[in-house]
């Protein structure tokens, strides 16, 4: 029989009952990989339900790097009997799969191309512990010890996380200690330990992090200076204003007063968050909410009001998959048509495209900087990957020093020196950004009445079609003026000279660049895109116009980020190959090459893949 | 009526404490049908802000959709104002309110955009008690789409169209005193008198107050067999819960028989003098939840002021939200630097 045989490089899968602790001892083996300085990547892949139905945890760990999703399962955990038969049939020939034999397992689930690996958990559980709670928690604990002895890891890097867990609650640190020894000394006595995959020290995490992408936005929110943060929970938003209210109880208490320099309202749906987030960018503070797919539907009408009476607001859409309420725990990227054109009427909105923690923390900041300065919604594109999974990342940086952009907004003062009478949609410096001013600013100049209807530049109400008119064509430039602000596209070009590129964003990020190097190795040559931003910058532009064949990767059933495309570039719809991924877990590597392997091979010029010589691109390194 | 005349012969040439005239009160020109109700409440809004001597910008002026959603513009020119959409100020003016809490908020909606549309905003925005003003100008009907039934329009009141409503209605008072409103009062835009002493008390007011005001659309339900037509108001109103504002300086001159009046304090020092009806207690929800229904069964329109609570939170002394408005925080207030930052990558480590 084929035994797998890796080192630092195979992908663990963990098959749990959710609300039995299982999370907490999964998290514990991904981090203690990350502590042996291993690239490590888990996904957390949950039902909607508080209890009793079928988790999984799948953890990548690559040397390489690769912190995408691979594809296939290497070692399976199996501590659910409901899922056992699909897990496994998931596992990969020479794979292992690791279960409670407390029970026997029935001849049916015989495979002769895994290997097996029974610990008799429950039977430990019920010898070892009377509490019942605490026997359905141990269990987790014991196989995450067996691991250690089977997959190598270091038992001290285990108990040091057991103490930081349980810092100040030492009475808990030496039963989970003892239950990890009881798992460790029974995997070493019944199995040759360790086994053909195994983990080893390595120094190759260097000082990045491991965080879920909705924790660094709500930290991104504090330091960008959001003061008010409205919302309606939403999986798998709601963490995004949990870690916002979090941190802001620790970091933005008024130290003279004990007063928060911060608030945060649970509205009643999310037209009243949005409309909350409005009001409170209209009257001056940074103003934010999230939500996800359903919430954008809530949204849209006030999203065109606030796009039409250009209000500045933040809006953090975590993507799940629709349409409706759809599969609410796993992931997609399918609101993009929806955020980027959400409302009636002629309107869109900047989106703003994270791909790592680092980045939803950088973007979030930058997003209430480009609300203020171009007067407008600005959408933060996440997704449930990103928001709810730990992923490996840069560590969040602050520049000391650095200014929030408020944008045109006049001050009594400037308003006192204005030698012209003060026109709100007034174009004054050609870039289609107006000036504006915050409620109670000055007595007598500066107030206008802001509306939804069509006004002139004063903000008078008109319904004369040549002011309308002006004011819709202001908002065109403004949207151009928004095209150099919002963040670069980011180019990796292949070693070889190519005439097919491969196009991406957000989540599609890690598995895509895994693709490509495999593809690579089959000498098929691809140069990279990675959409950061809405609306589409030069750079973008340039790269699909100088390639032959772009492949479009995304994780939609309907191409949205194609469509968008070929809608704002002008894209000849020939030219750009939809790569669709859609059933709601993130995107493999295997998928990406499979798909793009497969369709040049029906393209006629795949014989020429990768020989072709194009002009080079220029722009931001990927 | 009782409601206190200031001292002075030409209103118009009249100066307040703060040296403004009335004019400086006044909005652009109401393009609303002449003779509407809404015109009245806003001239009521403008004299109630020129008497309580409120700085004008220091006002922000909010609305949702409809003939009395536009209203704002109609007053108060110095005073930014946001029409937003329809049924849904009261998510406006909350995130207004939270990032300023020094302004006066004074929001204008109608029937429609608050009985039906707006029904969830209002609900929540009175549990909240937000430091607000609320006015809704109560015609019975949809008067910017041209007619149609409101939520507010009583069981079997006629429309112009001729047809008797077969819904019951949706008192807003009643929904406020239950929602936790914590200054309540009915009015008619057809008497200035009682009107403008009870959005004075509610510009006094420090929490959430509501005033649901009658004011008749003359263009789709002024006609006979409508229960909100200037001439059915004045016929069934009764205004047994009337209010006469006294400002702080002023001395308390107006006097009552015994037992039939109260003194409200309110916020700033000003004193709400209320004629009741001896069934009601103002601080108690559930006798002016009793009265209304006592009057309603008798067909009789009970207004005035009929609930003030006084000494409630509001939604920024819930929160426990800085004593500075949170809009002029700076970066040095918002952004806790690098160090709190190392040491958030650390534990993520
Ligand atoms: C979402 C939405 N639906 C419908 C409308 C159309 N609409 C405008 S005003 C209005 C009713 C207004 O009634 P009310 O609030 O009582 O105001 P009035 O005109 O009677 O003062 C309606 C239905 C709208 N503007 N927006
Ligand atoms: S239609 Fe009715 S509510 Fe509207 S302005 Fe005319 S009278 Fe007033
Ligand atoms: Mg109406």
């Amino acid at each position: 029989m084929k035994t797998i045989s890796a080192l630092n490089d195979f992908v663990v899968r963990f098959a749990n009952v959710n609300g039995t602790g299982s999370a907490s001892a999964n998290n514990l083996f991904a981090k203690a990989i990350f502590r042996m300085g291993i690239p490590v990547s888990p996904k957390n892949i949950f039902p909607s339900n508080i209890q009793g139905l079928p988790t999984w945890y799948e953890v990548r760990i690559s040397e390489s790097g690769y912190t995408g999703r691979r594809g296939g399962v290497d070692m399976v955990v199996c501590v659910n009997p409901q899922s056992l038969p699909e897990d496994i049939a998931s596992v990969e020939p020479g794979g292992f799969f690791l279960y409670d034999n407390s029970k026997p397992l029935h001849d049916e689930h015989h495979r002769d191309d895994i290997h097996y690996l029974g610990i008799p958990l429950t039977s430990i559980c019920l010898r070892e512990y009377t509490d019942p709670r605490q026997r359905l928690l141990f269990k987790n604990v014991i196989y995450v010890g067996a691991l250690a002895a089977l997959l190598d890891i270091e038992f001290p890097v285990l108990t040091g996380l057991i103490e930081d867990q349980f810092k100040g609650k030492e009475k808990l640190q030496a039963p989970n200690v003892h239950a990890l020894e009881l798992g460790y000394s029974y995997a070493r006595e019944h199995f040759d330990c360790p086994l053909p995959i195994r983990v080893e020290r390595r120094d190759s995490i260097g000082e990045r992090i491991l965080v879920d992408g909705n924790t660094a936005t709500g930290l991104g929110a504090i330091y960008g200076g959001a003061t008010l943060a409205a919302w309606y929970p939403i999986t798998p938003s709601t963490s995004v204003v949990e870690a916002f209210e979090k941190y802001c109880n620790r970091l933005r208490i008024d130290p003279g007063t004990g007063k928060k320099n911060f608030a945060v309202v649970q509205a009643e749906d999310e037209l009243s968050a949005m409309g909350m987030a409005i009001g409170g960018g209209w009257n001056g503070a940074r103003a934010f909410t999230a939500t996800s797919g359903p919430g954008i539907s809530l949204m849209s009408e006030f999203l065109g009001l606030a796009y039409f009476a250009e209000v500045p607001a933040v809006l953090v859409d975590v993507q799940r998959a629709g349409p409706s309420t759809g599969m609410p725990t796993r992931t997609q990227q399918s609101d993009i048509l929806a955020c980027a054109y959400a409302s009636h009427g002629d309107t869109r909105h900047p989106l703003l495209i994270p791909s790592s923690p680092q980045e939803c923390f950088e973007f979030m900041a930058q997003a209430f900087d480009l609300a203020e300065q171009l007067q407008t919604p600005v959408i933060l594109l996440s997704d449930l990957d990103l928001g709810m999974n730990d992923h490996l990342s840069e560590p969040l940086q602050w520049h000391e020093g650095r200014k929030f952009r408020r944008g045109k907004v006049l001050d009594h003062d400037q308003l006192e020196a204005l030698e012209e009478p003060f026109g709100r949609y007034l174009d004054v410096d050609g870039d289609g950004i107006p000036q504006r001013t915050l409620p109670g600013t000055h007595p007598t100049r500066g107030a206008f009445f802001t509306r939804g209807t069509s006004r002139d530049e004063y903000a008078r109400y008109t319904e004369k079609s040549d002011a309308y008119v002006k004011n819709m064509d202001r908002l065109t430039r403004k949207w151009q003026t928004a095209r150099t602000m919002v963040p670069a596209s980011r180019l990796q070009e292949s070693a070889v000279a190519t005439s097919l590129g491969v196009l991406f964003f957000g989540t599609s990020r890690e598995s895509t660049l895994e693709a490509v190097d495999q593809l690579a190795a089959e000498n098929i040559y691809l140069d990279c895109l990675q959409l950061m931003a809405f609306p589409f910058d030069d750079i973008a532009e340039r790269f699909i116009e100088s390639h032959s064949i772009v492949f479009v990767v995304e994780q939609n059933r309907d191409g949205q980020m194609r469509s968008l495309i070929m809608n704002e570039l002008n894209a000849a719809p020939e030219k750009l190959v939809p790569v669709l991924n859609y059933d709601g877990y993130p995107i493999t590597a295997r998928f990406v090459a499979d798909a793009i392997a497969v369709k040049l091979s029906r393209e006629p010029q795949g014989e020429t893949v990768g020989k072709k010589v194009v002009g080079k691109v220029v722009g931001g390194a990927l | 009526m009782s409601y206190l005349k200031p001292g002075f012969s030409h209103p118009h040439h009249q100066q307040n404490n703060l040296g403004l005239y009335r004019k400086d009160y006044e909005g652009a020109l109401s393009t609303l049908c002449a003779g509407c109700g809404h015109d009245s409440v806003s001239a009521a809004i403008v004299q109630a802000c020129f008497e309580a001597d409120v700085e004008p910008h220091r006002v922000a002026k909010l609305s949702g959709i409809g003939c009395s959603s536009k209203t704002p513009n109609y007053f108060l020119n110095h005073a930014h104002g946001f029409n937003s959409v329809h049924g849904r100020m009261p998510s406006v003016a909350t995130g207004a309110c939270m990032a300023n809490r020094e302004l006066i908020y004074v929001g204008v909606s109608g029937d429609g955009d608050t009985a039906s549309i707006g029904m969830g905003q209002f609900a929540h925005v009175a549990r909240r008690n937000l430091n607000m003003v609320y006015l809704v100008e109560n015609n019975g009907c949809y008067g910017l789409t041209k007619g149609q039934d409101s939520a507010t329009t009583d069981m079997g009141s006629v429309s112009k169209a001729g047809r008797a409503s077969p819904f019951e209605s949706i008192d807003l008072v009643a929904l406020a005193l239950q929602l936790g409103a914590t200054y309540v009062a009915r009015g008619f835009s057809g008497d200035k008198e009682q009107l403008v002493p009870l959005i004075r008390g509610a510009l006094a007011h420090r929490g959430f107050a509501f005033i649901d005001i009658i004011s008749p659309c003359v263009t789709f339900n002024n006609n006979p067999g409508s229960t909100k037509g200037y001439e059915y108001v004045r016929e069934h109103m009764q205004a047994v819960g009337q209010a006469d504002f006294i400002p702080v300086r002023e001395e308390v001159t107006a006097s009552y028989e015994p037992g039939c009046s109260v003194e409200v304090a309110l916020h700033d020092g000003s004193v709400c003098l209320n004629k009741i009806d001896p069934e009601l207690d103002i601080s108690d929800r559930a006798s002016a939840l009793r009265l209304l229904d006592s009057y309603k069964e008798r067909g009789e329109i009970l207004t005035g002021l009929l609930h003030v609570d006084r000494d409630s939170e509001d939604l920024h002394d819930t929160l426990e939200t800085a004593d500075r408005p949170l809009r002029d925080l700076s970066e040095q207030d918002l952004c806790p630097g690098q160090v709190a930052l190392d040491s958030i990558n650390q534990s993520c480590r």
